[in-house]
């Protein structure tokens, strides 16, 4: 049992219908009526991912970097079970706890502390579940008396602060991180990147999204580099971020 | 479906709802008073309209207007609320697995505390008029409340799953529910209707839940015929929100 596997992709497929963006609302239709009518028959497909494998297990901490629109967020939300696969199979052994950009579901008009305790609720947690963790969370965001005042008088860095917070302190079996450390001050990314560490030394499966190759190479078990779809290496870091670089260069527009 | 998650799914309501309510009228100085308000002013303006200037001949026309004013103005306030709802929580949607149909639930509870809230409100009217609640309500405006609940949730998934697809919804929704407030039986008596157009009442949903209220509150009674039609309302509205809800809700995160 504990030898199967965290999360299986295997030969995931994922494609995303595209509509004319051309013709929206109701006058551009009418107008165009004829037009729109093709445009309804051949919507075109976009192959965000064209058959991609690989394993993560228990206790791994799994790297993807690539491009912006390489498929690096298709992975993330099928792991996070958000997207259906259209191909091949996704098997993912506990629940997941994504790490949201920014605090993304926080109100800006709640206080902290009212968005802890909803956040942590939609995260999965019982409410008496978060409130045992309550104050942990709160001491870790450093936020002092800011906890009691609304959202939008915190700062960017103050957010992703509490965001970060109340997901690590949430127990997940499987974290999946999307580029969230950008944001926040450097002694407040170290900060976070230990508590990953921590993580990992407690076998706390994770997968990290990243353009922060520095903080791939420190943290990550395996890597996978992902181009247009398609994973185009797959190993321990120094050498996958390393390909990475080159690809980078040759083509010039990273 | 495990005790843990009939918890989770609870405490997933409550924390929604609280949302919600804390957000309804926040920084307002009156706050609750307004979800009073609001419907009494509408009632205000009608009735100078239609018993002062129009001369409708009714007895008891203010304590008849708010006995209908204030049910629609739940029903209303949802379908309203609802069709924005997926798509305001775009981001949530995106990222965290989570039954989304509570988004749309968690509405419908709000509006429907408020519109509990405001049942003494028309208590004191009808004392002004001389009526009286009656104990038999204790079970009847459980079922008025469970029966609008219904009715109201079911059409509110299915529009606000339906918006995603198409944008033009929001805005049909607007106008058709104006449209819907005038060809209900709110401003007027459903005799009033000329007895050969009466039976389009019947295929008025709306039509059924008003006039169970308004008896109810009038005359202390639910007439069967508008019950049961209300009931078979409330569970179509129930299963069609369902099915397109289930139909559609793998495709959320990609069209949000």
């Amino acid at each position: 049992m504990s030898s199967r596997p965290a999360i299986v992709f295997e030969d995931v497929k994922k494609s995303y219908i595209v509509s004319d963006a051309r013709l929206q609302g109701f006058k551009d239709i009418v107008i165009n009526f004829p037009r729109y009518l093709k445009s309804l028959r051949a919507r075109g497909e976009y192959e965000a991912l064209k058959g991609v494998s690989f394993k993560v297990e228990k206790g791994e901490c799994f790297g993807i970097i690539g491009r912006n629109g390489s498929g690096k967020s298709t992975i993330l939300g099928l792991i996070a079970g958000v997207l259906k696969a259209g191909g091949g199979r996704v098997e993912v052994a506990h629940r997941v706890s994504p790490l949201l950009e920014l605090g993304a579901g926080f109100h800006p008009q709640l206080t902290g502390a009212d968005n802890v305790i909803l956040n942590g609720v939609l995260l999965g947690m019982t409410r008496k579940q978060v409130e045992e963790k309550y104050d942990d969370i709160v001491e870790f965001a450093e936020l002092g008396d800011f906890i009691d005042r609304p959202l939008l008088t915190y700062s960017s860095g103050m957010v992703a602060r509490l965001g970060f917070s109340v997901v690590v302190h949430l127990e997940p079996r499987i974290l999946l991180i999307d580029e969230t450390l950008s944001v926040g001050d450097e002694r407040f990314q170290k900060k976070c990147i230990r508590k990953m560490e921590e993580f990992r030394d407690r076998g706390i499966t994770m997968v990290f999204v990243s353009h922060d190759l520095e903080a791939v190479r420190r943290i990550c078990d395996r890597v996978a580099l992902l181009e247009k779809g398609v994973i185009q290496a797959e190993g321990e870091p120094a050498g996958v971020v390393a390909e990475y670089l080159k690809t980078l260069q040759i083509n010039g527009d990273g | 479906m495990d005790a843990n998650r009939i918890i989770y799914l609870r405490d997933l309501i409550a924390v929604l709802t609280a949302k919600e309510f804390k957000l309804r009228y926040k920084s307002t100085v009156l706050g609750y008073a307004w979800s009073v308000l609001h419907p009494l002013a509408f009632s205000m303006v009608y009735f100078l309209l239609f018993k002062i200037v129009m001369r409708v001949k009714m007895d008891n026309y203010a304590l008849f207007l708010i006995t209908g004013l204030f049910p629609w103005q739940w029903f209303s306030n949802s379908i309203s609320v609802a069709t924005m709802c997926f798509l305001e929580n775009r981001t949530l949607i995106k990222k965290v697995k989570f039954p989304r149909n509570f988004l749309v639930l968690s509405g419908v509870v709000n509006d429907m505390v408020h519109f509990i809230a405001t049942i003494p409100v028309i208590v004191l009217f009808m004392l002004i008029y001389g009526k009286h609640p009656s104990m038999s309500w204790l079970y009847q405006i459980p079922i008025l409340v469970a029966m609008q609940f219904g009715f109201t949730y079911g059409l509110a998934l299915t529009l606000a799953t339906w918006n995603l697809f198409f944008r033009d919804i929001e805005r049909l929704t607007n106008i058709i529910t104006m449209m819907w407030f005038f060809l209900t039986p709110i401003l007027f008596n459903i005799e009033m209707v000329p007895a050969r157009y009466r039976w389009i009442e019947y295929f008025n949903p709306m039509a059924s839940i008003i006039m169970c209220w308004r008896s109810l509150f009038l005359e202390g009674t639910i007439p069967l015929g508008f019950l049961a039609a209300g009931v078979v309302y409330a569970a179509a509205a129930v299963i069609m929100g369902g099915y397109v809800y289930e139909k559609m809700e793998w495709r959320f995160a990609e069209i949000v």
